[in-house]
């Protein structure tokens, strides 16, 4: 593996298409176009490239900004080696297995390298969910991609009722069977109003059913107006 | 009925017409023929009454009225001469061939005398025609001449023995002639008779010439166009008018026929839209409510697949209860797609490169295919305003299909001939050596349904390892100045239009029978389409179209070119030409995306031949 570095951003796109990357790490404050308008590029030109976000600049708008313009993953500065390798590591492998779900549904191949959210749910880029329910509250929970992405969870770290979470930072820390803990993004702001007992001490129940049974908090959005629009169907 | 046919009425017209001039001419034929024959008639008897007054006058002058009587007698014997008379001043009969009539009184009005006693003083003198008259003196009796010839008194009559005239008398008497008019009469109904016979031989003979012109010409076009329109009317929206003329019905039937095609393309759109929206919300509904049980079996038995490594027979299983939930989210996915018609997010972008991006998705499902892609290009597109997602989606729906067409029978032959060198069989070998390949082929089979597609992608996959394809995905961008020429021929590009041709009428080079054939080139605008279009053709119909060729029969393969009965309902949901392998949703949903980018699809099959697809998309959306 190796690792090439750009000054800009127009001279990682002049990069991009000459040779192939597995992945970029980009910074969102940047001379000339910045973070945002990188992906944006991206996209427009069609490139296929997963992308970590990462800044010092760290606010929850970016953090949440970053997901829902399409990058892959986010990392606020500073970060540690070790943390910087997870994140390397999961979106690498998040990035794989979402080409493999592409082309096995174009070979119409009846695998599945990870099940996506159902329809109705709401994404906070490929990481986390949330469900709106009938009683104002809502559901919040961890993505499969995310969870197969990190190759199985050996244990979930979770807030406590009555904790408020924020959109974009961190509600719950994950650790693989290797050691590796990763933070999953919440997806909407609120107050936790109960804590899925059974997920926390059965963590494979997650893994099996991670959009119905394997749920992580109930929580009272405090601000559903402004989460909504980070978040896509 | 008849009164209301316009072939009967104007046949009637010219008749009518025909009638009058034929009656005109013969009236004035008849009227200067019996004139003719009259004054010959009347100069006869003229010389005639000459005569007899010539012949008589010897006698009359010497009083021999013994020799008058009987050369008077003599002479009116004669068939063409009805009588002979001489009256003297006062009207008494002197002389007649009849001898009754002799010392009878005539009075001066009767027809005879009549001419020159009508005016108080009697004439002395009269013209020729005067001295005529015709009349008929019977109910029965055949229509007579009579010529009435004065007998002028002469020096010789009063200086003659007998001193029977004064000599201050102007006219002595009168010599009268009548001649029957009964051969002048048959004559004159002869040529009636005739004129009648011609004049109605003329009609008969002119209003059946004209009655079949009208009817081959007018009539019978009129009716199939009546019936048509009839047709039409009832709701039957495919029927056609076979044209083979070039007049104004003729192109008023093509001007049908073309009313009748945007009728059919019309209603089809509507018929889509009412359907579009009515199964979207049925679709929405039962969608939603699937799909989420269906997410939780999925996430339940991929767990479960994922912990059963260690039993093969179990992995199996769950293998393919993943892959048949798969299959089902997706058709409940494609449903959803389907029904929620999303706005479109548009933004200006560059169809060729939408296309490019489309081919590069699928391009591991061609090369698995075999199936080769040739592009060919127009670089001078103009940029469109699209959601160029969904155009993607278009397009990739579209060369899915093509693909599977081609690809069909492909799978077939892989199935049957393991081994030996599958690939070179394929294709291009095929059609290299032709009949006994493309004759054993026969119909394509489908591969069976019942079983899952990848169960026959995988020895596919196998294959291609050991024997490399021939044909492989082939992605090229066609020299610019192949359209140059062309654009000249079809006149002046209008920019900002596009198309992609029909590979199959402009053959490019290098393109087989089997190949999946793309072309974006800029369109003239035609009339009723929003500005231009974007075509995308597809070729299936290598075999058919050689086995045609060969063989010389019809071809019976419905792998390649789609039946007309069912093009129609091709863009409706769930309709599917692949059996269970499709959702029949992929072309339901490319229609709804183009609609609501206010283009058109449309396509154009024909069995064992291949089908084109047309993808118009306005450039100022």
């Amino acid at each position: 593996m190796t690792v090439v570095a750009a000054d800009s951003a127009a001279e990682a796109l002049r990069l991009l298409k000459e040779s192939r990357f597995r992945l970029a790490l980009c910074d969102i404050m940047m001379q000339g176009l910045d973070g945002f308008q990188f992906l944006e590029e991206l996209n427009r030109s069609g490139i296929q490239l997963p992308v970590v976000m990462m800044t010092g600049y760290s606010t929850v708008e970016n953090a949440v900004r970053s997901l829902a313009a399409g990058a892959i993953d986010y990392i606020p500065k500073p970060f540690t080696a070790d943390e910087l390798l997870t994140v390397v590591r999961r979106a690498l492998r998040s990035s794989a297995l979402l080409d493999a779900a592409d082309s096995a549904r174009l070979e119409r191949a009846g695998s599945m390298s990870f099940v996506p959210c159902p329809d109705n749910y709401l994404k906070l880029g490929c990481v986390s969910w949330a469900l709106m329910e009938d009683e104002g509250t809502a559901r919040v929970g961890v993505s499969d991609l995310f969870l197969k992405a990190a190759e199985g969870i050996r244990e979930f770290e979770l807030e406590e009722p009555g904790e408020d979470l924020v959109q974009g930072i961190p509600c719950a820390v994950a650790t693989s069977p290797d050691g590796s803990r990763h933070g999953i993004m919440c997806p909407m702001s609120g107050k936790v109003l109960e804590v899925n007992a059974d997920a926390q001490s059965n963590p494979s129940l997650v893994e099996k059913d991670p959009y119905f049974k394997g749920w992580l908090y109930r929580i009272l959005p405090s601000d559903p107006e402004s989460n909504l629009q980070w978040l896509s169907l | 009925m008849l009164g209301r046919n316009i072939g009967f009425k104007l046949t009637f017209g010219v008749v009518l017409t025909v009638l009058v001039t034929i009656g005109i001419f013969a009236w004035f034929n008849i009227q200067s023929q019996s004139r003719s024959l009259l004054s010959e008639v009347e100069r006869h008897a003229s010389q005639l009454s000459e005569a007899v007054k010539s012949d008589t006058e010897y006698d009359m002058l010497r009083n021999d009225r013994e020799r008058i009587h009987e050369s008077i007698r003599r002479i009116g014997q004669q068939d063409s001469i009805d009588r002979i008379r001489v009256f003297n001043k006062t009207g008494e009969i002197i002389y007649s061939s009849e001898e009754t009539d002799i010392g009878r009184m005539v009075d001066t009005q009767t027809e005879s005398c009549y001419r020159c006693h009508s005016a108080g003083e009697p004439l002395e003198h009269l013209e020729m025609q005067e001295r005529t008259r015709i009349f008929t003196p019977g109910p029965d009796s055949p229509r007579l001449l009579g010529i009435i010839n004065p007998i002028y008194n002469a020096p010789s009559c009063w200086t003659a023995d007998c001193h029977a005239h004064p000599e201050t008398q102007t006219v002595l008497g009168v010599l009268d002639v009548t001649i029957p008019l009964t051969e002048v009469d048959r004559n004159i109904r002869h040529s009636q008779i005739a004129a009648i016979i011609l004049a109605f031989s003329v009609i008969l003979i002119l209003s059946l010439i004209v009655g079949l012109m009208v009817r081959w010409w007018i009539d019978r076009p009129v009716q199939e166009l009546l019936a048509a329109t009839r047709s039409v009317a009832g709701g039957n929206l495919a029927y056609r008018l076979t044209v083979k003329r070039d007049d104004e019905l003729g192109m008023l039937a093509n001007s049908f026929n073309n009313m009748t095609d945007k009728l059919a393309q019309a209603r089809l759109q509507l018929f889509q839209s009412d359907k579009l929206a009515s199964l979207g919300r049925l679709a929405a509904g039962v969608a939603h409510e699937i799909n989420n049980p269906l997410t939780a079996v999925l996430t339940y038995s991929s767990y479960l697949l994922k912990r059963s490594q260690g039993r093969p027979e179990t992995h199996k299983d769950l293998q393919v209860i993943v892959s048949e939930t798969i299959r089902c989210r997706e058709i409940v996915k494609n449903l959803l797609d389907f029904a929620r018609q999303t706005v479109p997010k548009k933004r200006k972008a560059d169809i060729n490169e939408i296309v490019g991006r489309a081919a590069k998705v699928i391009e591991n499902q061609l090369a698995l295919g075999r199936v080769q892609l040739v592009m060919d290009l127009d670089p001078a597109l103009p940029s469109v305003t699209v959601d160029a997602n969904q155009i993607q989606q278009v397009f990739i729906n579209l060369m899915v299909n093509a693909a599977d067409a081609i690809g069909d029978d492909e799978g077939h032959h892989q199935g049957h001939e393991p081994g030996d060198q599958p690939a070179a069989r394929r294709g291009s070998a095929d059609q290299d050596r032709g009949v006994p390949q493309a004759a054993r082929t026969g119909r394509p089979q489908v591969p069976d349904r019942r079983q899952p597609r990848h169960h026959h992608a995988l020895p596919q996959a196998g294959a291609k390892r050991a024997h490399p394809p021939r044909s492989h995905v082939r992605i090229e961008r066609a020299p610019v100045e192949r359209h140059a020429p062309a654009r000249g021929r079809r006149g002046t590009a209008v920019p900002g239009v596009l198309d992609l041709a029909d590979c199959r009428r402009r053959a490019l080079p290098e393109v087989r029978r089997s190949d999946l054939c793309l072309r974006s080139a800029v369109e003239r605008p035609r009339a009723g389409l929003p500005a231009g279009g974007l075509r995308l053709a597809q070729l299936g119909a290598g075999r058919c179209q050689l086995e045609r060729r060969v063989r010389g029969g019809p071809c019976e393969d419905d792998g390649c070119g789609i039946p007309k009965s069912q093009i129609p309902h091709l863009f409706e949901p769930f309709a599917t030409t692949k059996g269970p392998k499709g959702t029949g949703l992929g072309l339901a949903v490319s229609w709804g995306i183009i609609d609501n980018h206010n283009g058109k699809i449309s396509v154009e099959s024909e069995v064992g031949v291949g089908t084109t697809f047309v993808v118009r998309i306005p450039v100022q959306a």
